[in-house]
């Protein structure tokens, strides 16, 4: 985007071509209470190159993964990001943040979004999947206001340990208005305890929500739990990390109705926490439910394929406030960068990205474990994170670590319980993990 | 246009068929409804065993760049839905027919003529 000047020139030539003499005339209609009647208090202009002076140095005082061995998940994982991916989502065709204004005309936007969806209607085993939400948090808010709404029911059942943050994130969609609740079921050695869920289970239970793997790693029952929703016809919600479907179960083969799951895993940077990507996806049934924008295929009037924003009627600029969601938009260049890293590592890669970060994280569990004073807990099957016990508190590794060069983990501390959560990526190497093992070690 | 002669109507471009029982009726779109809505993709009313009164919205009807609401004509209950509008298009070909929405009993049946008749409907929407 070319750089556009505001000089004073043109200010004056602007107000002078709508008749009016200052800016100041423009503004009486704010009451002189609320006007601030003095300069905003900032620091004086410097120029460009002290600008980046005093940028990089802020920069630079962060920690940042490239610089570090990272044992870091929790969520965001540091999965490896093919060059050209970068190199083809700048090109400048490409490169917006949201679904185009007048968004037919960019007929390679839509095509991009259209071929991201059937990817992800792939990934996930299911009929249906939008352009995308803002993360996997609002997805699943998302997923959650869908069931309230068809269902009619109140009340929504989490089975099993859901990330901590995204449980704040679905109270801000559940609880105000007050006509529905969150549940967290009880768990049993960190999974989903199916006796309690089963008598806590009533006729008035919207959904029954289970992120796979969990928040600590594990895999849950996931089949079963969705053989308990279906029996109180309560919607079945799966959050599921869209690299371990490349060896896990797709959601919509063992019967979920919406799947959701973050999608940063799939060619977004870590990014120092966003912005990410939510996946959304349903079976057929709820597609006029559906939030968000949809790309559909169709054929011109000279019968040539093209593609369009499709069922727009769900949408609030039309529905106005009998809308079901008020997602307008999407995370267009996120779901650019699924779709072009799905397409670089290609079904065997994407596979392959899963079975090393699989492999490595049980090495470097199974290593761990033969430390003295650490135990992995549980013994849950896991995908690419588990739960360590450490001999002294998790923050203290994870300080002491740093000074090693590791970023040792998730410290579990930070959401109110004890252990640290390891993630291995395919990025790790057998070197980095015995170096860490060795570090971990001298703790003790 | 077509304004069938022994139809009720309403503002909002309903009409309303009492049945030879005098206590069910049939409610529709008109037919200037839906050439004005153009292609008709969706039709989502209220389940049979809701009570609805005068002017509640029962339903909306979609068309493709469009949403409008379906509003009872007089107070009732809905005893049936159309299935046959699961192929919505039948709205546009036979709104007065085929494309009947919702089958109602109605609560005050003196509501029905309380509502405008065929020529009061012609003259509202200007023929």
């Amino acid at each position: 985007m070319p750089f556009i000047a505001n000089t004073d020139r043109d200010r004056e030539e602007m107000l002078r071509d709508i008749g009016v003499s200052s800016f100041e005339e423009l503004l009486p209609d704010i009451p002189a209470t609320c006007r601030l009647d003095r300069e905003l208090d900032l620091p004086a202009a410097i120029g460009e190159m002290e600008v980046a002076d005093l940028l990089s140095s802020l920069a630079e005082s962060n920690q940042h993964a490239p610089g570090y061995t990272s044992f870091l998940g929790g969520g965001a994982y540091d999965h490896y990001i093919p060059a050209a991916l970068r190199t083809i989502v700048s090109r400048s065709e490409f490169y917006t943040a949201y679904t185009p204004y007048q968004a037919e005309v960019s007929q390679g936007t839509l095509q991009a979004i259209y071929e991201y969806q059937s990817m992800i209607c792939r990934l996930y085993g299911m009929d249906v999947a939008n352009a995308s939400l803002y993360d996997g948090a609002t997805a699943l808010g998302e997923a959650v206001a869908l069931a309230l709404n068809v269902t009619g029911c109140s009340r929504v059942m989490v089975a099993g340990r859901i990330h901590p943050n995204t449980t704040e994130v679905l109270k801000t969609f559940v609880e105000p208005g007050g006509k529905a609740s969150l549940e967290q079921n009880s768990l049993k050695d960190g999974l989903c305890d199916f006796e309690a869920l089963e008598a806590s289970m009533s006729d008035s239970v919207a959904a029954v929500i289970v992120q796979q793997p969990n928040f600590y790693g594990s895999l849950e029952d996931v089949q079963r739990i969705g053989e308990i929703a279906h029996r109180h016809n309560a919607l079945f919600i799966v959050s599921a990390d869209p690299v371990s479907l490349a060896v896990l179960e797709a959601p919509g083969v063992y019967g979920a109705d919406i799947a959701v799951g973050e999608g940063q895993p799939l060619g977004s940077a870590l990014n120092f926490g966003g912005p990410y990507l939510g996946i959304f996806a349903v079976s057929e049934k709820y597609v006029r439910k559906l939030p968000g924008r949809l790309v559909g295929l169709t054929k011109d009037r000279d019968g040539e394929d093209g593609f369009i924003l499709t069922l727009q009627t769900r949408e609030q600029h039309i529905r106005r406030e009998k809308a079901t969601s008020n997602i307008c938009t999407n995370q267009a260049l996120n779901a650019l960068q699924a779709v072009v890293y799905l397409s670089l590592v290609g079904k065997t890669g994407l596979r392959q990205v899963a079975e090393l970060s699989m492999q490595k994280a049980h090495y470097l569990a199974g290593k761990i474990n033969e430390l003295p004073g650490y135990s992995v807990r549980g013994d849950a099957p896991f995908f690419r994170e588990f739960v360590v016990d450490t001999p002294v508190d998790a923050s203290v590794v994870v300080q002491r670590m740093l000074e090693h060069g590791f970023f040792a983990g998730c410290d579990l501390g930070l959401f109110g319980e004890t252990g640290l959560l390891c993630a291995v990526t395919e990025k790790r190497t057998k070197a980095e993990m015995d170096r860490f093992v060795e570090c971990l070690g001298s703790l003790s | 246009m077509n304004i069938p002669e022994h139809l009720r109507y309403t503002k909002d471009h309903e009409w309303i068929s009492v049945q030879e029982d005098g206590t069910t009726a049939l409610v529709g779109i008109t037919d200037f409804a839906q050439s004005e809505l153009g292609d008709i993709v969706f039709v989502e009313t209220k389940p049979a065993g809701t009570s609805l009164d005068e002017h509640d919205a029962f339903g909306t009807v979609e068309a493709v760049k469009t949403v409008a609401d379906l509003f009872a004509p007089v107070s009732c209950e809905i005893l049936e839905v159309n299935e046959a509008l699961d192929a919505a298009e039948i709205v546009n070909s036979d709104p007065y027919g085929d494309g009947w929405m919702v089958k109602v009993a109605l609560k005050e049946p003196s509501q029905v003529d309380g509502l405008l008749n065929a020529s009061a409907y012609r003259e509202l929407v200007g023929e």
